[in-house]
């Protein structure tokens, strides 16, 4: 096991002319949980983009548990165990609650083609082990009841914490949360951050994109801050707070020294 | 009838309807060919193409190689499997309606091919716009009715499973389940194929049920009737082409005064649909796995 279960060296994309991440280093270190933050445009959501492969680097190195991945697609990605969730909510909305989590699992589904046609004792019982596994996550993130029910029927807060439950069911070795807090209301938040922290007790790894500060403060172990696609910060929460040039990223240059002066 | 396997008690009925019993099967397994696309959110036009490719190659193994039936029917499929792989190799990376168009291509260049192979390429294989007659008539109910039975059986059983889910969900959106680790490329070459093969049999069952096939009976106006099929019907499981394929095999007929308006009834037919009945006349969907009670 590699204590860095992601390694991002120098990875940049380039939009005509735009360079939306720029030489971005980070380390993700395996079991903990980690934001990252930044204004708007700093190219969190192009980042998250890079890593799990819906669009490819213009340079740099992504290792995934030591392998390297940038020639990888998205979906070998998520076999190699990257799992995410998306900031506007996809869930399949036809589908059952459980289907969505069912479909969650599909890297962890290998039933063949003939023992699916020919019914097969094996394809029979992996389904029905898949079925448990999508209740236990479905019961973590409080959506069990709601099982039977078509995605598109929930509630919003509730389609986010089916999106999570589906990331996580196969059990990654890295889940990706893009901004799981938008939209919600501050009991929805706090909540969603006891799940989060619930997740890491049972051993995964998170990073996550966030624009609500007082949640990525209160739950994350170490923060990356980004401002027009360059890593500006990276450390602790609390060194986070004080960094003048992450003050400066989000409130401009003029209230940054006016809080330096008055410190001084 | 040189079925295999046809009761005594059909042949009466049969001789009155016998065109319109066949061709009620034939075009079920049609839809389904178009089904099996659609299921994956593709467009293909190319199913009568594939379905002309079973029936020249399968009626040509039959008229000069004289292979029996029972080898003849499987070997139907290689040619439009075959060109399902050449047109879909270079146009499945690409989203959006390059498959529809490349298939729509393929369609018109085969026609083209079979009208003119004679007198441009010097081959005398295909008949030109006479077409090949003589084809021994060795499809009947049993043969067509059983396989558009195991098409069905199968595509239930396949839709019902893993494989089912990650197809519907990729209809749905793209983007999240190739990041649940579905292979999008793989799941639709893996589509066409199979509605290849599909039209292949059905091409070749057809042409093996009525002696004779010409050009015309695979161009585009087929494709676009195929294509209707599984419309009308809807696609939440392989009933419903079946379906939209009996009822638009079935409305001529009932309406035999204005049978030349087939087309025009067809055209209003899928835009109705398309406004009114999105879900198709089958809206019910497959039933997968559920949560334990």
């Amino acid at each position: 096991m590699t204590e860095h279960v992601l390694e991002l060296t120098g990875l940049t994309r380039r939009f005509a002319g735009l360079l939306a991440v720029d030489g971005v280093d980070m380390a993700v270190r395996t079991g903990t949980i980690h934001a990252v933050i930044g204004p708007n445009g700093a190219g969190k959501t192009t980042l998250f983009n890079l890593i799990s492969g819906l669009i490819s680097p213009s340079a740099g190195m992504i290792r995934l548990a030591g392998e390297e991945v940038a020639a990888r697609s998205a979906s070998q990605r998520a076999g190699l165990g990257l799992a995410r969730t998306f900031q506007n909510i996809r869930v399949f909305g036809s589908m059952s609650v459980l289907e969505n989590v069912l479909t969650g699992l599909h890297t962890r589904l290998h039933a063949s083609l003939p023992a699916i046609v020919l019914r097969l004792g094996s394809a029979r019982d992996e389904e029905r082990r898949a079925v448990a596994r999508a209740m236990t996550a479905l019961d973590l993130v409080g959506l069990a009841d709601r099982a039977s029910v078509p995605a598109a029927a929930l509630s919003y807060g509730d389609q986010r914490r089916l999106e999570i439950a589906r990331a996580m069911a196969p059990e990654p070795r890295l889940l990706l949360l893009d901004e799981p807090a938008a939209g919600m209301n501050p009991a929805e938040t706090e909540a969603l951050a006891m799940l989060v922290q619930r997740l890491r007790g049972l051993g995964a790894t998170i990073l996550l994109v966030e624009h609500d500060m007082g949640f990525v403060m209160g739950i994350a172990e170490h923060v990356t801050v980004l401002n027009f696609g360059r890593r500006i910060f990276d450390g602790t929460p609390a060194a986070a707070r004080a960094a003048p040039e992450v003050i400066e990223a989000y409130l401009g240059h003029k209230v940054a020294a006016r809080l330096a002066a008055k410190h001084a | 009838m040189g079925d295999w396997f046809q009761p005594g008690w059909l042949d009466d009925f049969l001789f009155t309807y016998q065109n319109l019993v066949y061709s009620l099967g034939i075009n079920g397994l049609l839809a389904l060919s178009m089904y099996v696309v659609l299921a994956v959110g593709q467009l293909s036009i190319g199913q009568a193409a594939f379905m002309g490719l079973g029936a020249y190659s399968g009626a040509l193994m039959s008229v000069q190689l004289h292979w029996p039936f029972w080898l003849v029917l499987p070997a139907s499929c290689i040619a439009p499997v075959a060109f399902a792989l050449a047109i879909g190799l270079p146009t499945i990376r690409l989203s959006g309606v390059y498959l529809a168009i490349a298939t729509i291509g393929l369609g018109e260049v085969l026609r083209a091919i079979y009208l003119n192979a004679d007198s441009l390429l010097g081959i005398d294989l295909f008949g030109g716009p006479m077409g090949l007659s003589g084809i021994p008539e060795r499809a009947g109910v049993g043969t067509i009715y059983g396989t558009l039975a195991v098409a069905i059986a199968v595509l239930w059983l396949v839709g019902r499973s893993r494989i089912g889910r990650a197809m519907e969900a990729m209809r749905e959106d793209e983007m999240a389940a190739q990041v649940m680790g579905v292979r999008l490329r793989r799941y639709k070459m893996g589509a066409l194929l199979a509605s290849a093969v599909l039209a292949g049999l059905a091409g070749s069952l057809g042409a093996h049920e009525s002696a004779f096939i010409g050009p015309g009976e695979y161009g585009f106006q087929p494709a676009v009737t195929i294509l209707s099929y599984a419309l009308l019907g809807g696609i939440g499981t392989p009933l419903g082409p079946v379906l939209g394929a009996w009822v638009l095999t079935l409305l001529p007929e009932a309406l035999r005064g204005i049978a030349d308006a087939r087309m025009v009834i067809n055209g209003v037919i899928i835009v109705l649909v398309v406004l009114f009945l999105p879900q198709g006349i089958l809206p019910m969907r497959l039933r997968r796995s559920a949560a334990p009670k």
